[in-house]
């Protein structure tokens, strides 16, 4: 019974993984990072990806704010946060988030302030779907791990 | 037993540092970090030595180009590899003028760990 627990989670954490490639979400750099995880560092990626997140979302903070606030927006300073996140998505494979935020920087260097707009709401989605779908993989990967473990 | 590679990780992106000085760690370097180019200035005056430096190109306080030139001032020989991000072939080459032994893009592959190592097993 456990045995079946343990690849049915395995199924649903592959399946997952697939649909993330599949629908471009992540690229092949996430399993670049995963090659780095072993037993001597089991939640490698788990860590890597709560520091991005740290980061991310201070970004975002911090691009809708200097879009919203105010009646002139800093578009130089917004092209250094997108430049910086552009670095951190390409790093983790977060292949979707990357390619909206160069969509973002081009508005940003046009100052086309509805653009940019667009590209933050898009951006802002984009970010929530993917910390979620991550999440429900590490709870997955967290279980299946827990499942083998009782079932020695 | 042979001594480990010691290598010196400068990033103000702690992720990235997090990720290159574990993609060294599974090549069996020993690894330090810090957050930009002064720290890595410091350490080397307080006596510190590395075989290799993977020197980030932007970061606050002293970037990646002022602490390579610095170092090299010092009469710093390490090994020191420069890594970035944007892909700007100009400010490439301003970086390999500062004293480079090479220069590449983020993130690190273990291609680029192993080209590394072979370069340093030469020097």
């Amino acid at each position: 019974m456990l045995g079946f627990r343990v690849e049915r989670l395995w199924a649903d954490m592959t399946g997952l993984l697939a649909l993330l490639f599949h629908q471009g979400v992540l690229d092949e750099q996430f399993l670049e990072l995963q090659q780095l995880q072993d037993e001597s560092s089991p939640n490698f990626v788990l860590e890597v990806f709560n520091i991005y997140f740290h980061e991310a979302e201070k970004l975002l903070r911090s691009l809708r704010s200097l879009l919203v606030d105010g009646e002139f927006s800093d578009y130089k300073k917004m092209r250094i946060h997108l430049n910086l996140l552009i670095g951190s998505s390409s790093t983790i494979g977060a292949k979707r988030i990357r390619n909206v935020c160069i969509v973002f920087r081009t508005a940003s260097d046009q100052n086309n302030k509805i653009g940019c707009l667009r590209a933050l709401e898009l951006l802002e989605y984009e970010y929530c779907y993917l910390k979620n779908k991550l999440h429900e993989l590490f709870q997955i990967e967290q279980q299946r791990i827990l499942a083998a473990a009782i079932r020695e | 037993m042979a001594r480990k590679i010691c290598a010196l990780v400068v990033d103000d992106d702690p992720m990235v540092r997090k990720i290159h000085g574990m993609l060294l760690i599974k090549h069996g370097l020993e690894t330090e970090g810090v957050e930009n180019g002064k720290e890595a200035v410091e350490l080397f005056l307080s006596g510190k030595s590395y075989d290799l430096v993977l020197m980030d190109m932007e970061m606050p306080v002293m970037d990646g180009p002022k602490a390579t030139k610095e170092l090299r001032a010092m009469g710093v020989r390490s090994m020191i590899v420069g890594v970035t991000g944007r892909g700007v072939e100009a400010e490439k080459e301003a970086f390999m003028g500062a004293g480079l032994d090479s220069c590449w893009d983020k993130p690190l592959n273990p291609k680029a760990v192993v080209s590394m190592l072979d370069q340093l097993a030469k020097k």
